[in-house]
C-alpha cells in the first residue's frame, strides 16, 4: 500500500480526502502553534545572534589588520626615509669631500690673489713728479740783474741745462707712466681669474645648499611618518600602490625575458641530461633549464644585495665591507660563468634545431636550402644568451619593490575583504531575523481558518469575561 | 654542519633520482608491412607513416619496421629497428639511418607467397614488451586476409596485454566487393582475437591522418 493510497480516505473522492487531511493539518498546526512560533523564533535569534558575531569578529579583525597594515606602511615609509635621508647625507659628505676639502687651497690662493693684485696696485700708484732742488736755484737767478754780459751767458747756459733737464725728466715721467700702465694691464687676468674662483666658490656653496634643501624635506617627511599623521599615511599609501603596479609590470616583463631564456636553452639541456627522462609530470631538461635560469636569478639578487642596491637580505648587507665585496666577486663570477654558458647553450640549439629542421626536410622529401646569412640568427641568440642572466640579475630591484609594495597593498586588500564579509554576515543576520518573522507570519497564515474560529470564540467569551473579571474585582474591594 | 650537508644532499639525489622516469612515458612502435601479393602495391603509402613517425619520435622511444610475409615470427623479417639516444643529435642520425634502411627494403622489397599476420603481431608484442615503453603501439599495415603456409600453426589465443593494435589501409579484396560481409568478418575477427589477447583495436583508414595514428 502506497502513501497515496493510505491517505485516500474515501476512495473516488480525492478532494474530500485531501479536505479532511488539510483540516487535520491545520487543527494540528494551530495546536503546535506557540512551540512552533517559539522554535522559529529561536532559529532566527540564533541565525541572527551568530552571524552578528560573526560580522563584530570580522570587523575587529579587519581593524586588527588595518592597525598592523599602518605599523608596517610606517616602518617601511620609515625605512625608506632614513634611507634616502641617508643617501642625501652621503651626497653631502661627498661633496664636501670633493668641493670643500679644497676650500683653505681656495683661500689661499685667493689670498695670494689678493696680494698680488694689491701689490701691483701699488707699483701702479702714479707718484707726483718730484720737486726739482733746481726750482729754488732758479728762482734765486732770477734776481740777479742780467744786464751785465757775463751773467748773461751764464744764464743762457743755465737755461740750456734746465731745457735739456726738463726734457729728460719728462721722457723720465713718461716711461715711468708707461710701466705703471703696464702693470695695471697685468693685473686684468688676475682680476677675472679672482672673480672666476669666487663664482666657483659659489656655486660650490649653491649645490651644498640644495642639498640641504632636500634633506630638509626628507627629514620633515620623516617626521610626519614618525607622527604617525594622515598625509603621512596616504602618501606612503598612494606611493606603494604605484610602486606595486609599476613593479608588478617590470616583474611581467622580466618573466617575458625569463620565458625567451628558458626556450634558448631548454633543448640543448636534452643534449647533457637526456631528452626522454621526466621529473614527475615535467622533462628533465625542461627543469634543468628552469633551476638554471633560477640560479642566475639568485646570483643576481645576492649581487644586488652585496651591492647594497637592494636589501631583501639583511645578513648580507650587514657583512663587513671586506667579505661583501668577496661577495660580489663570487656571485658576479658565477653569473660571469652562467652567461658564457648559456651563450654556448643558444649555440648548441641553433646546431640541434638546424639538424632537426634538415631532417623533417628530408622526412617530407623537401629540397635542403641552405639559409644565406644563417650565422646572424646564431650570433643574435648566442647575444641573447649572455646578456639576459645580467639582465636578469636586474630583476631584485623590481622584485625588493614588489614585496614591500605588496605587503602594503594585499593588507589593504584583505582588510577591504574582511570589512566586505563582516557586511555580508551582518546583513545575513537581519536576513535570518527577519526570516523568523516572515516565517512564523507565514506560518499563522497556513492556520488561518483555526485563528479565525479562536477570534470567534473569544469575541463571544469577552462580555462574560469582563463580568467575571468585574466581579472578582468588586470582592476585592469588599474585603478590603 | 658537514654531516648536515652530506644529509641533505643525499636526500635530494635520493629524491631527485626517486621522481626521475626514464621509461613510463616513452612510446615504442612495431609497424609491419603485408608484403603479400595482394598488397604489395600499397606498400609505398608505409613510407609516409614511417616518416611520419620519425618525424615526432623523441628520444627514449623506440620503432622498429618488420615485414609480413609466409613466415612472420622471425627476427629475419624485422627490417629496422632502433630505440632513440636520449640525445636529440645522436637521435636525429639515428632517424637519419633508419629512414635510409626503409627506403631501401621498399625500393628491394618482393612479394611474398604467403601471409603470417600473426607470427608477425607475436613477434611484435615480443619486441615491445622488451623495449619497456609505457605506450606500445603495433601498427599492421595489410589488408588482414591471413594465408599461412601448410604447417603452420597460429590459431591460438594472442598475449596482447598492454598493447594497442592499429589496422591501417585496410584494403578491401575483390570478393569483398561481392560480400562485403567478409571485410566485416575479417576486421572483427581481428579485433576479437586482439581485445581476447588483453590488448586494445583501432582501424584507421584515412592515412590523411596521420596525427591521429598514436593519439589512443
Amino acid at each position: 500500500m502506497t502513501l497515496v493510497q493510505m491517505l485516500n480516505i474515501w476512495p473516488g473522492t480525492p478532494l474530500l480526502s485531501a479536505f479532511f487531511w488539510i483540516t487535520v493539518s491545520v487543527f494540528l498546526l494551530y495546536l503546535a502553534r506557540t512551540p512552533a512560533h517559539r522554535s522559529i523564533h529561536s532559529l532566527s535569534r540564533v541565525a541572527h545572534n551568530g552571524l552578528r558575531l560573526l560580522s563584530r569578529s570580522t570587523l575587529m579583525a579587519a581593524e586588527r589588520v588595518r592597525i598592523r597594515n599602518k605599523e608596517v606602511l610606517f616602518s617601511l615609509g620609515q625605512e625608506s626615509t632614513e634611507r634616502i635621508v641617508e643617501r642625501e647625507f652621503q651626497r653631502v659628505e661627498d661633496v664636501i669631500k670633493r668641493d670643500l676639502s679644497s676650500y683653505p687651497m681656495l683661500q689661499r690662493s685667493m689670498a695670494d690673489q689678493i696680494t698680488r693684485i694689491d701689490e701691483d696696485y701699488q707699483k701702479s700708484a702714479e707718484l707726483p713728479p718730484p720737486v726739482p732742488t733746481w726750482v729754488d736755484a732758479i728762482t734765486a737767478l732770477g734776481k740777479i740783474s742780467s744786464k751785465d754780459a757775463s751773467v748773461s751767458a751764464v744764464l743762457e747756459q743755465i737755461h740750456k741745462t734746465i731745457n735739456s733737464q726738463h726734457k729728460g725728466v719728462m721722457e723720465e715721467y713718461r716711461r715711468v707712466s708707461s710701466d705703471r700702465h703696464a702693470i695695471l694691464h697685468k693685473m686684468m687676468p688676475l682680476w677675472r681669474k679672482l672673480s672666476e674662483t669666487l663664482e666657483q666658490a659659489t656655486q660650490r656653496f649653491a649645490g651644498l645648499n640644495e642639498r640641504a634643501q632636500v634633506i630638509d624635506n626628507r627629514v620633515q617627511a620623516y617626521q610626519d611618518i614618525q607622527a604617525q599623521s594622515e598625509r603621512a599615511e596616504r602618501m606612503l599609501t598612494s606611493s606603494a600602490a604605484t610602486q606595486f603596479f609599476i613593479a608588478g609590470f617590470v616583474l611581467l616583463i622580466a618573466i617575458g625575458g625569463a620565458i625567451i631564456n628558458f626556450n634558448l636553452i631548454a633543448l640543448p639541456m636534452s643534449e647533457m641530461v637526456g631528452g626522454g627522462s621526466y621529473i614527475g609530470a615535467f622533462k628533465t631538461s625542461d627543469v634543468a633549464a628552469l633551476v638554471i635560469i633560477l640560479v642566475e636569478l639568485a646570483m643576481g639578487l645576492y649581487l644586488m644585495e652585496s651591492l647594497r642596491i637592494t636589501r631583501l637580505f639583511p645578513i648580507i648587507g650587514q657583512m663587513d665591507d671586506r667579505t661583501r665585496r668577496r661577495m660580489i666577486w663570487i656571485t658576479f663570477s658565477i653569473l660571469f660563468i652562467m652567461a658564457g654558458v648559456e651563450a654556448s647553450l643558444a649555440f648548441m640549439r641553433d646546431r640541434l634545431a638546424a639538424d632537426i629542421q634538415a631532417l623533417r626536410q628530408s622526412l617530407a622529401d623537401v629540397e635542403i636550402v641552405a639559409a644565406a646569412n644563417n650565422w646572424i640568427p646564431t650570433v643574435g641568440q648566442m647575444v641573447m644568451g649572455f646578456i639576459l642572466p645580467f639582465a636578469l640579475a636586474f630583476v631584485a630591484i623590481p622584485l625588493e619593490s614588489f614585496v614591500h609594495s605588496a605587503r602594503t597593498v594585499m593588507g589593504a586588500a584583505f582588510a577591504s575583504l574582511l570589512s566586505s564579509l563582516a557586511f555580508v554576515f551582518r546583513l545575513f543576520g537581519n536576513v535570518a531575523r527577519y526570516g523568523g518573522e516572515f516565517f512564523v507570519n507565514l506560518y499563522d497564515l497556513a492556520i488561518f481558518p483555526s485563528l479565525w474560529i479562536e477570534r470567534l470564540v473569544v469575541d463571544k467569551r469577552r462580555p462574560a469575561l469582563e463580568n467575571e473579571a468585574a466581579e472578582s474585582r468588586s470582592m476585592v474591594e469588599e474585603t478590603s | 654542519m658537514k654531516k648536515f650537508i652530506l644529509i641533505t644532499l643525499t636526500g635530494i639525489l635520493i629524491l631527485g633520482g626517486g621522481c626521475a622516469d626514464t621509461t613510463s612515458r616513452a612510446r615504442s612502435v612495431f609497424l609491419l608491412l603485408d608484403t603479400s601479393g595482394t598488397y604489395k602495391a600499397e606498400i609505398d603509402k608505409a613510407r609516409a607513416i614511417i616518416n611520419y613517425l620519425l618525424g615526432t619520435f623523441e628520444p627514449g622511444d623506440s620503432l622498429a619496421v618488420a615485414r609480413i610475409d609466409s613466415g612472420s615470427f622471425s627476427e629475419k623479417d624485422i627490417v629496422a629497428k632502433v630505440t632513440f639516444d636520449r640525445r636529440p643529435s645522436v637521435a636525429t642520425e639515428q632517424k637519419r639511418l633508419f629512414k635510409g634502411k626503409i627506403d631501401r627494403f621498399i625500393d628491394q622489397s618482393k612479394g611474398s607467397s604467403h601471409t603470417d599476420i600473426t607470427g608477425g603481431v607475436i613477434q611484435a608484442v615480443q619486441y615491445l614488451n622488451e623495449t619497456g615503453a609505457g605506450k606500445r603501439y603495433i601498427l599492421i599495415f595489410s589488408d588482414l586476409e591471413e594465408d599461412l603456409a601448410k604447417g603452420h600453426i597460429r590459431d591460438f589465443p594472442l598475449e596482447m596485454e598492454g598493447c594497442q593494435a592499429i589496422a591501417l589501409n585496410v584494403t578491401k579484396l575483390r570478393t569483398d566487393n561481392v560480400d562485403p560481409r567478409q571485410y566485416f568478418q575479417r576486421v572483427e575477427g581481428w579485433k576479437k582475437r586482439v581485445e581476447d589477447g588483453g590488448g586494445s583495436w583501432r582501424l584507421l583508414n584515412d592515412l590523411e591522418r596521420l596525427d591521429r595514428i598514436l593519439e589512443g
